[in-house]
Order: structure tokens, then sequence, then C-alpha cells
């Protein structure tokens, strides 16, 4: 199974090509679209700024190209952390920014109610499953994953919710709209039960 | 719930493995690969890995070692030593660092908070402020790990790192530090209720009781702990397991 990585050099990939190979896929990272035509998944990484990874992913060509890719070709494609927010439609960090509208929804600035919790969200927390989908195959209802995140992503239409997470309101955790999936918390970072999420995404 | 973390913490000079005592008398006490193997099987909430030597030496952390050990770890790896601009954030990051630890380069450059967490996100910049407590009962702050004091304040220089976009604080007493004695709660207390951002209290760890201390008393977010791991029979999961029974929200 061949994973195309997009890098736009905002991130960690080192963790995801790991955990891609350790789940039997083949990653490949690129910085351009050029080697999309073999993908058979796509991953969107990233942890750093809306506005900056939009910048980088319209400056490459990346923007248009993974469009072209899901919604013409169906590639399945996961957006992680930043990644998923860059679905949106749009985005609040660093100014108000068009993100790549392939889930609708905004992505604004986690403000809970309790202001005894802190900001950013960081650590383990429990994603509480809100409907039946191959994604969650083997992965227990309310396992905790890792967040580390100050954003976070509101979809318009809530039939697209998977999972959501407490703290201080139910955030977004992860989301789903046909072949696009994108998840807040890292998978790659999340031990045993990430590796199960990222295998069910390669299956 | 979000889960208290307890976050082992790995020092490392001259390719070993050390522990000291208020950061003086460093002992070599083995191989960063290995330990890093167990707390791999023993699915720890995060690592902590900062090379001691990189500051005093005038470098940076070997980027092609944490490349190397990197590749053990699935679990959030923090990583710190000798930096000091937004080149060193980005060579870490690819690396395979989740999060950067910087302590002396912020205090002799506070702007690159601003500029790392601009480019790279808050969550990934962790401001790390070691303290040591004056004869007169007050805190000062002290960078060039832990040689030079700076006249800082502790908890005003929390705020203003908090407020330039540091995501967490990695706050350490240089007097507990590897003494076994307990956490110095009060001014973890401090600094927690001055800043939004998540507080890792460091030093001084001896028994499960003094991390309950810290959560309890303290407000800490998240615990690092040395001296316990490396010199005791105490483990991350018994530790875990003593703070889930006394109530708190642990991951198991």
């Amino acid at each position: 199974m061949s994973v195309l990585i997009i890098d736009h050099n905002l991130c960690n990939i080192d963790s995801i090509v790991r955990a891609v190979e350790k789940c039997g896929g083949a990653p490949v990272v690129s910085a351009t679209p050029q080697a999309l035509e073999k993908a058979e998944r796509l991953i969107l990484p990233g942890v750093g700024n809306f506005t900056e990874a939009m910048t980088v992913l319209h400056t490459t060509g990346w923007a248009r190209a993974i469009t072209d890719a899901v919604s013409r070709n169906k590639i399945p494609l996961l957006g992680i952390c930043l990644g998923m927010q860059l679905l949106a439609t749009r985005g609040e960090e660093g100014g108000d920014t068009a993100g790549l509208d392939l889930i609708p929804g905004k992505v604004l600035k986690l403000a809970p109610a309790d202001t005894k919790l802190r900001i950013p969200h960081v650590g383990w927390n429990e994603v509480v499953q809100r409907c039946a989908d191959p994604i969650f195959n083997d992965v227990d209802n309310r396992k905790d994953f890792y967040f580390v995140h100050s954003y976070h992503f509101v979809p318009s239409d809530p039939e697209t919710i998977l999972s959501t997470t407490p703290y201080g309101l139910d955030l977004v955790s992860s989301i789903r709209k046909g072949n696009i999936y994108g998840m807040q918390f890292h998978p790659e970072k999340s031990m045993k039960a990430g590796a199960q999420l990222l295998r069910n995404f390669l299956a | 719930m979000l889960k208290i973390r307890i976050i082992p913490v790995i020092l490392y000079k001259n390719h070993g493995l050390v522990k000291g005592v208020s950061f003086q008398s460093w002992r070599r006490i083995g191989t960063a690969v290995p330990a890093i193997k167990v707390y791999e099987s023993r699915q720890v909430d995060e690592l902590i890995f900062l090379d001691i030597a990189a500051t005093p030496e005038k470098r940076m952390v070997d980027y092609m070692e944490i490349d190397r050990l990197a590749d053990e770890c699935s679990m959030p790896l923090t990583v710190g030593g000798g930096v000091k601009t937004t080149d060193d954030f980005y060579r870490l990051l690819r690396a395979g660092a989740d999060k950067i630890s910087v302590n002396t380069g912020i205090l002799e450059n506070p702007g690159l908070i601003d500029d790392a967490s601009g480019l790279y996100g808050t969550q990934c910049v962790v401001a790390s402020i070691d303290f040591k407590r004056r004869a007169n009962g007050s805190c000062e702050v002290y960078s060039g790990c832990g040689t030079h004091p700076t006249g800082k304040d502790p908890v005003a220089w929390a705020k203003e790192v908090a407020e330039r976009g540091a995501g967490e604080i990695l706050l350490t007493s240089i007097d507990r530090d590897g003494t076994m004695a307990g956490y110095e709660t009060d001014l973890i207390r401090q600094v927690a209720e001055s800043v939004p951002v998540p507080v890792i209290a460091s030093g001084g760890a001896g028994s499960y009781e003094h991390m309950r201390q810290a959560i309890s008393n303290g407000k800490a977010d998240a615990l690092a702990a040395a001296s316990i791991f490396h010199f005791t029979e105490q483990t991350p999961v018994e530790a875990k397991r003593y703070l889930a029974a006394q109530g708190f929200n642990i991951r198991m």
C-alpha cells in the first residue's frame, strides 16, 4: 500500500513515516504533488500555524492536487492535527484564512468556559466514538489518545462527526466525509491504539 | 477527561545517560537507547530528552542522535539542549522531536518564543525554567544548566513565556533535583495559578506520594521524574496505579 505523506515543511514527518511502516504501509514523503499518481492513500500531517500551512499548500500546488485526488480519484485522505483543521472551510489561526474546504466547517480557538482548563490542550484524553465506522475496528470506545492543540474543528454538518472528546466542551476529535478523514489527536504518537487506527485507514 | 501525565526524563551527556544532584555530580547510569526501549515497552505517557552538556559546550543537541533515538519512540518526545534559533527548532522537529524544550536560549533571546511559536505552533515550544530558592525564601531563575543566576522571578518569567507563545512550562527546582526529597510544591502552585498553559513539575520526586502532592497541592498538569525511576524500584506504571487509586485521572 503506497501511502503518500504530504510534506509542507511544518511538521515532524518522521514519526508518521515510522508509524505507517509499522502498520505495513509503504510511505513516500513528497514536498510536491508529482508523486501523487501512484498513491493509494494520502496523509496530510501538520503541527504549526493554519495560515502558514495554507500558504505552503498553495505555493507548492498541493492545495489543488489534494482536492483533485480526493474528489476526482477518490483517494482516501487522512488529515492529522493541523492536517485535519486544514480540511475546513475557514480557520482563524493567524488571521481569517480559507482552508481546503473538503469538509464544511470552521476552525476556532479553544475557549472552554471553565477557565481552569489549560490551553493548549496537551496530553492523553479519551476519544468517544459517536458512530460505528470501520476506522474504529478493534479500538475500544473511550480509549485515550494523545492531543496537542489550541484550535478545534467545528463542522457545519454534525453527520461528519466520528468522535468527540471532553475538554470543557465536546470537541470534535475525528471527522469523516466519504473518503476524507480527519483526526485532531495524533495516532502516530498514540502507541498501540493509534497504530490500530492507522491500520484501519490503510485497510 | 484529560489525564495527568507521568514523564520520565532522560538526561544525556557525552553519549551516556546521566543523573546528578542539584545539577552537579553527574553519574553515568547507562546508555540512552536501552532506557528508551524500556519506556517504550511500558507505554509511558511521554518522554523528555535533554542534552545537558550542549549549552555549556556552546553547541546544539546532536540532531542525528535524536533522529536515531526518535526511531525507538512511539510516544510523544520532547527534546532540549542548546537550542538557540528557529533553525534549531526546524532541525529537531525534522529529526523526530514532537516538542522542543528551550531554556538558556529564551533567556538570552525571549523573542525566540514568539518566532518559533509563530512558525511551528505554540504546542511545540516547551519553556524550561530552572530555579533556586534564595536564603531569604524568594526564588530566582538560573540559566546555563543551573550555572548563571539571572535575577528573574520564576513566576514573572513564566507569565512572560506563556504570553509570548510557549505551549507548556517545564519547571525544575535545582535545589530538589536528584535529592528525591519531594517537589517544590509551593512554587509549582504559584506558577500553575499564574499561567494558562500546562505546567510540568520537575525536580525532587522520590515517592508516589510526592507526585500526589505536586498534583493536589502544586496543581501540576504533568510530573517529570528521573532519579526515582533510575535509582529505586519504583516505576511509571506503579506511580500511575497509585495516583489512579487516589482518584486522579490517569491513563492506564
